[in-house]
């Protein structure tokens, strides 16, 4: 490991660029959804006020908790969000790759999940579990249609499973939403990082005004503070991920850069207009939207995909 | 500390407590919350669970069944925690003052850090009480 690697992991794509622009998108995010309602919404730098003060708060280490996995499970998640901000970061902005591939990133991508999971189901509250539980079957829900989406890139890059080999192909065939499989397997994936993120219409294991923010109820102080964090860094990740996946990366001269943040901006704001506009669905209801309508669609990508359309 | 303050005094998260009120005054801490009054502004938000506040919205008169429940809520919450009492009842008991459960002294239960008269207090004189709040964090 040279003082690279450090760098990359900590500094420029991993834990302090993606948190501060997590927490800065984390107020667009707010400020939208003000701006939909017909308010003013935060100043600029709530987020980050937000997060300081959690810092400063009392921890409380519930009595009837599994302590370990209590404290654990969000450094844990905090972990793997920043390892995957880095491996998509470094691909997007340098070109090339930090080891590992788009199989490791699913599995990443999972842990954070399964972290949510054991956070919540450790926490020995009833609504905490119901959260746990209703986190799995969600997990269950859109997995499948998530790798599904991920197959098609694979299969256009010509069976190539690295991102930045996926990212170079795009540079010579173009951005693989121009053709038809890489549109539908596009609006596919844009659903399940919605769910994945467990925003709106999906915040189904996180339902505040139902099971009170469900896995996260029973953390307070800093411990929240880092689940925060961790969801505000998923608004960079998943994004990156798409970015990397179907609109053929970043372009870093010229006009370049406005496009490039301009690719960004637009998913980031497609996602919170979805969250803003749509109420809250059961988890049954979930459940059958991803596996009767989307993941055949995401199957249909594939099949396209496979044909050359 | 002067910074972490300040810090908290912009992002103050609001738990709803309710101690008995005639629940007027509940219906008109809703009000605040909706979109018209918009206290997202001042980074004030409503959380569900006692563990996410940073201040407890108490209302009404505390009888002898809900004060053992509202001790243990404040407890429950991460310190430094305020308490902010909405209503006349918590102040002075209001019409209820001469009811026969009621607990004798509301301050003996939990340390109340400010008081909103009024009956039910206006969605304004709340947001001018938690400005007030938010001026004495400042210093
Ligand atoms: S102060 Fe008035 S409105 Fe509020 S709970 Fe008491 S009686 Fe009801």
């Amino acid at each position: 490991m040279s003082g690279w690697t450090f760098f990359y992991l900590l500094v420029f794509p991993g834990l302090l660029f993606t948190a501060v622009l997590g927490l800065l998108v984390g107020w667009v995010d707010r400020k939208v959804s003000a701006r939909v309602q017909f308010r003013v919404g935060p100043p600029l730098f709530q987020n980050f006020n937000d997060f300081f003060k959690l810092l400063g708060k009392e921890t409380i280490i519930v009595k009837s908790s599994l302590h370990s996995l209590f404290v654990l499970s969000p450094l844990v998640a905090f972990g793997v969000t920043t390892l995957i901000a880095a491996m998509l970061g470094v691909v997007l902005f340098y070109g090339f790759g930090f080891g590992g591939d788009l199989l490791v990133m699913m599995y990443l991508l999972m842990i954070y999940s399964v972290m949510v999971i054991l956070g919540g189901s450790a926490t020995g509250n009833v609504y905490s579990s119901l959260g746990a539980g209703r986190e799995i079957k969600l997990l269950l829900a859109d997995e499948l249609a998530f790798i599904l989406v991920c197959l098609v890139p694979i299969i256009k890059a010509g069976y190539l499973i690295k991102l930045e080999e996926i990212l170079s192909a795009q540079v010579a065939q173009g951005a693989f939403i121009g053709s038809f499989s890489g549109a539908l397997a596009f609006i596919v994936g844009l659903l399940c990082i919605q769910a994945k993120m467990t925003l709106p219409p999906f915040h189904i294991p996180e339902a505040e005004t139902e099971i009170v923010e469900g896995p996260l109820m029973e953390y307070s102080g800093p411990l929240l503070g880092f689940w925060k964090l961790n969801q505000a860094m998923q608004w960079v990740v998943f994004p990156f991920l798409l970015i990397i996946l179907f609109l053929g990366g970043f372009n870093s001269v010229g006009w370049g850069i406005l496009w490039s943040a301009l690719k960004y901006l637009g998913i980031v704001v497609i996602m919170i207009l979805i969250k803003n506009t749509n109420p809250r669905i059961r988890i049954d209801t979930a459940l059958k939207f991803f596996w009767k309508y989307l993941t055949p669609v995401a199957l249909l990508a594939v099949i396209l995909a496979v044909l050359g359309v | 500390m002067g910074w972490y303050k300040r810090r908290l005094s912009k992002s103050l998260w609001v738990f709803h407590v309710s101690g008995s009120p005639c629940n007027n005054c509940d219906i008109e801490i809703l009000d605040l919350l909706t979109p018209r009054y918009d206290v997202e502004r001042f980074g004030i938000k409503l959380v569900g669970s006692v563990r996410h506040a940073d201040v407890l919205l108490v209302t009404g008169i505390f009888n002898k069944k809900i004060a053992p429940r509202i001790k243990r809520i404040y407890e429950q919450a991460p310190k430094p925690i305020f308490v902010v009492a909405v209503g006349t009842c918590t102040s002075s008991g209001c019409c209820f003052k001469d009811s026969y459960n009621i607990v004798p002294s509301r301050e003996a239960v939990i340390p109340i850090d400010m008081y909103i008269p009024g009956c039910p207090p206006k969605p304004e004189a709340m947001i001018a009480a938690v400005a007030k709040l938010i001026g004495v964090l400042n210093g």
